[in-house]
């Protein structure tokens, strides 16, 4: 007689799921990157994934290593300035003025308030100008192109403010150490103005398109998020570490540059994801935008034509001084021969950078160019957690996840 | 704090739990600097990271760096620690020889050290024992040499286009 | 700021040289071809640093590309045109460019936006390739650090050019060949 019950199987004999079983399973070795739409910069990520699940991931970093640490043994001072650019590019001016900095806390000099007010507008400006780079490129990531369109429009008017005082767009190379090379002309104020009363109606616009979209919000939160514990061990600053909900900003805890004189708040986080990242840069350009009203009102009081420090082994004379005046001139050779009396010793200088905390670690010998100069890179020491912060996430979240952290090449590699 | 307090209250503390592992403090410019002996500096970092009244628990930077001159202690690895909630920023410094650049690693303590102690090595040659990975991490991997030492050259020596001369090289 | 544009200094496209009629355009197929290649290039941007970023002003609204053809970029080389690089490229790097650029199809050319990649830039490295040209043949090059989006539009013009005037054998002569074997292409 045919056994009809021959394919109902009873619970006893259906196959078991052991644990053994389960090492069997194959995963995907996926490569992502160099180079990929995705990666902004060139970094290589090997995923292991179980379908679209993603286990582990290798990172390779170094493919645009270009030797800034040994290139600056080899400049002198003032020559290392178009090397800072190249770090963060996308908010160069802020790398330059981090590393004047630098040496003025090496010479001991003193700026004017009116010096430090302009170089806060400036420095308010490229943060501006990064994190809208980073935020229409998560929108883009995840689809949205038209932000990217609006905000660039943006940037090109951040670039023209910078072009009338420095000549040039993107790596700009402004100030020397000790203030400015010139004072801001009366066009750069023009558009500092019109720039002050345009961008909140495109900013705003942009928000619309993107904060509370549904389809936005589905796709950021719970994306790559990282608790505040790991982070701080994983050595964060800046807005990553700021979504993770702890609030440290250079600018607040050791104020360079007369930020204490003014007034901002520091957006913070809750989860670490990638949604909280984006709002907070969204938020810190709002208070970048009041810091910058701030300034200008503060320098309008101050007497005018004051852009500089009187710091004359390091600040070139002008010229008309140098052809005329015999003391200008002998300083004028002194500095560009290399002559000038440059004091010895160590010092550490940071600055908020648009990724954290941009520390300069200089030794100086007493020699035309630095003996040992170090970057602190916030984007290579926070590019270390991506394996943790996507274990367990989709690839979609680990692309988003990825622009999200605003991880600049030049920046990751120096 | 005061840059010189904040120096006498941790060499105080120092100096109790590790006695003559502290070589020198100093304040510089407006860090307190600590020189510590090379196989006691995850102790003195573990120490300062978990007592209570010291918390210093951010690892800012880490760093090496090359004095040719001083025979005996070519090599040497420079920490950043910061407390946070107090402000408090301290910097250490060990020194070694240059036979004999192995320093244990600070990845047990935190996480940053990481890439940064792989980064150490790719410039300098320092083996960082106990590390999870230790391997070049920006220059290419097979290469022969330690680029941030001080003997080895800045420019590509088989590079054909470049003329010396020209550049009054 | 409005001037009156004279029709006397708009310049229109001109057709190549060719026998019209009505409902017809007959010419040379090599001009034909040429036309069509040149404006609606599709570019696989290598966008390694700085330069990137001016690319991607350039591709923006403000300086738009998309006018000259190049609208849609092709991040995968087996459907691209126009290789960028643009950026520094470290030795590390050397290898993946040089696979990127055999795996495109022909025809194909090269454009070295900036510096860097035209020569190695201010980076005279042990780490940095000295220009592209070491490992791959260039067509065009944008100097600059970074170039403004006005001159790499001006590569991209003389991209153009190179483009129409080409002859359609160019790739199968063995010149092309053994320039390519110079570097180690098949």
């Amino acid at each position: 007689m045919p056994d009809k019950n021959k394919h109902n199987k009873t619970l006893a004999e259906t196959p078991v799921v052991t644990a053994e079983k389960l090492e069997e399973k194959e995963y995907t070795i996926l490569n992502l990157g160099p180079t990929h739409p995705a990666t902004h910069g060139v970094f290589q990520n090997i995923l292991k994934m179980d379908g679209e699940i993603i286990i582990d991931s290798e990172p390779t970093v170094g493919f645009i290593h270009r030797a800034f640490e040994k290139l600056a043994e080899r400049r002198p001072y003032n020559q290392i300035t178009p090397i800072t650019d190249r770090l963060n590019y996308c908010s160069s001016p802020i790398n330059n003025m981090g590393w004047h900095m630098t040496v003025e806390k090496l010479i001991e000099a003193k700026l004017p308030k009116r010096v430090e007010y302009m170089r806060i507008v400036i420095m308010e400006l490229s943060r501006i100008a990064d994190h809208l780079v980073c935020n229409s490129v998560i929108g883009v990531d995840a689809g949205a192109l038209t932000g990217f369109v609006y905000v660039f429009e943006e940037r090109e008017k951040i670039y023209e403010i910078f072009e009338e005082i420095c000549g040039a767009r993107l790596t700009t190379n402004i100030g020397r150490i000790g203030g400015f090379e010139r004072d801001f002309p009366d066009a750069a104020w023009a558009k500092i103005h019109k720039f002050i009363a345009e961008f909140p109606k495109v900013l705003k616009e942009f928000e619309k398109l993107l904060v509370r979209n549904r389809i936005f919000m589905d796709r950021t939160i719970g994306a790559g998020s990282i608790s505040a514990e790991r982070a701080l061990n994983y050595g964060f600053t800046g807005p990553n570490l700021r979504a993770a909900g702890v609030d440290y900003d250079v600018r607040v805890m050791n104020p360079y540059s007369s930020y204490e004189d003014f007034e901002f708040t520091i957006p913070v986080g809750t989860n670490g994801d990638t949604y909280d990242r984006f709002m907070v840069r969204e938020e810190e350009i709002w208070q970048s935008f009041s810091i910058i009203k701030q300034a200008v009102e503060k320098i309008e009081k101050l007497p005018k034509g004051v852009f500089h420090a009187d710091v004359p082994d390091f600040y070139l004379p002008p010229k008309e001084e140098v052809y005329n005046n015999m003391e200008a001139l002998i300083y004028h050779f002194k500095i560009v021969m290399g002559e000038t009396e440059i004091p010895k010793g160590e010092v550490y200088h940071a600055v908020e950078g648009g990724n954290g905390e941009l520390g300069f670690y200089l030794v100086s010998d007493g020699g035309r160019t630095p003996y040992r100069l170090h970057f602190r890179r916030p984007c290579f020491i926070c590019y270390q957690a991506y394996p943790e912060m996507i274990r367990g996430n989709l690839l979609s979240d680990a692309i988003v996840t990825m622009s999200s952290m605003n991880v600049i090449a030049g920046e990751l590699d120096a | 704090m005061e840059e010189q307090e904040l120096l006498t209250s941790v060499e105080t503390k120092l100096r109790e739990n590790f006695g003559d592992a502290i070589i020198s403090a100093e304040v510089m410019r407006d860090f307190p600097v600590f020189t510590i002996k090379r196989d006691k500096i995850v102790e003195v970092i573990k120490y300062l990271y978990d007592e209570p009244e010291m918390e210093f628990r951010f690892l800012t930077d880490l760093c090496g760096i090359h004095f040719p001159d001083n025979k005996g202690k070519e090599l040497g690895v420079i920490y950043h620690l910061h407390n946070m909630p107090k402000n408090w920023r301290i910097r250490l410094r060990i020194f070694f020889d240059l036979n004999d650049a192995v320093v244990p690693t600070l990845t047990t303590v935190f996480s940053a050290a990481n890439w940064q102690e792989r980064e150490t090595y790719d410039f300098y040659g320092i083996v960082f024992k106990g590390h999870p990975n230790m391997k070049r991490i920006m220059n290419v991997d097979d290469m022969v040499g330690f680029p941030l030492r001080k003997e080895f050259p800045l420019e590509d020596q088989n590079r054909e286009d470049k003329n010396d001369a020209m550049f009054g090289r | 700021m409005a001037e009156v544009v004279e029709k006397s200094n708009i310049e229109l496209v001109s057709s190549p040289p060719g026998i019209e009629g009505p409902g017809f355009f007959a010419t040379s197929l090599d001009k034909v071809i040429g036309i069509a290649r040149a404006n609606s290039i599709w570019p696989l941007p290598f966008a390694t640093s700085c330069c990137g970023i001016e690319f991607m002003a350039t591709m923006a609204a403000h300086y738009d590309m998309g006018r000259f053809g190049a609208e849609r970029l092709s991040f995968s080389p087996r459907q691209a045109d126009l290789l960028m690089v643009m950026g520094t490229i470290a030795k590390k790097m050397g290898p993946i460019l040089k696979q990127v650029y055999t795996q495109m199809a022909e025809p194909r050319w090269v454009l070295s936006m900036g510096a860097c990649a035209s020569s190695g830039g201010i980076f005279d490295t042990y780490s940095v390739l000295q220009g592209i040209d070491r490992i791959i043949p260039v067509d065009v090059y944008v100097p600059g650090c970074p170039p403004r989006p006005e001159q790499v539009l001006d590569g991209i013009v003389k991209i153009q050019e190179l483009i129409k005037n080409e002859s359609i054998r160019r790739r199968s002569r063995p010149e092309y060949k053994d320039m390519l074997a110079k570097y180690g292409i098949e």
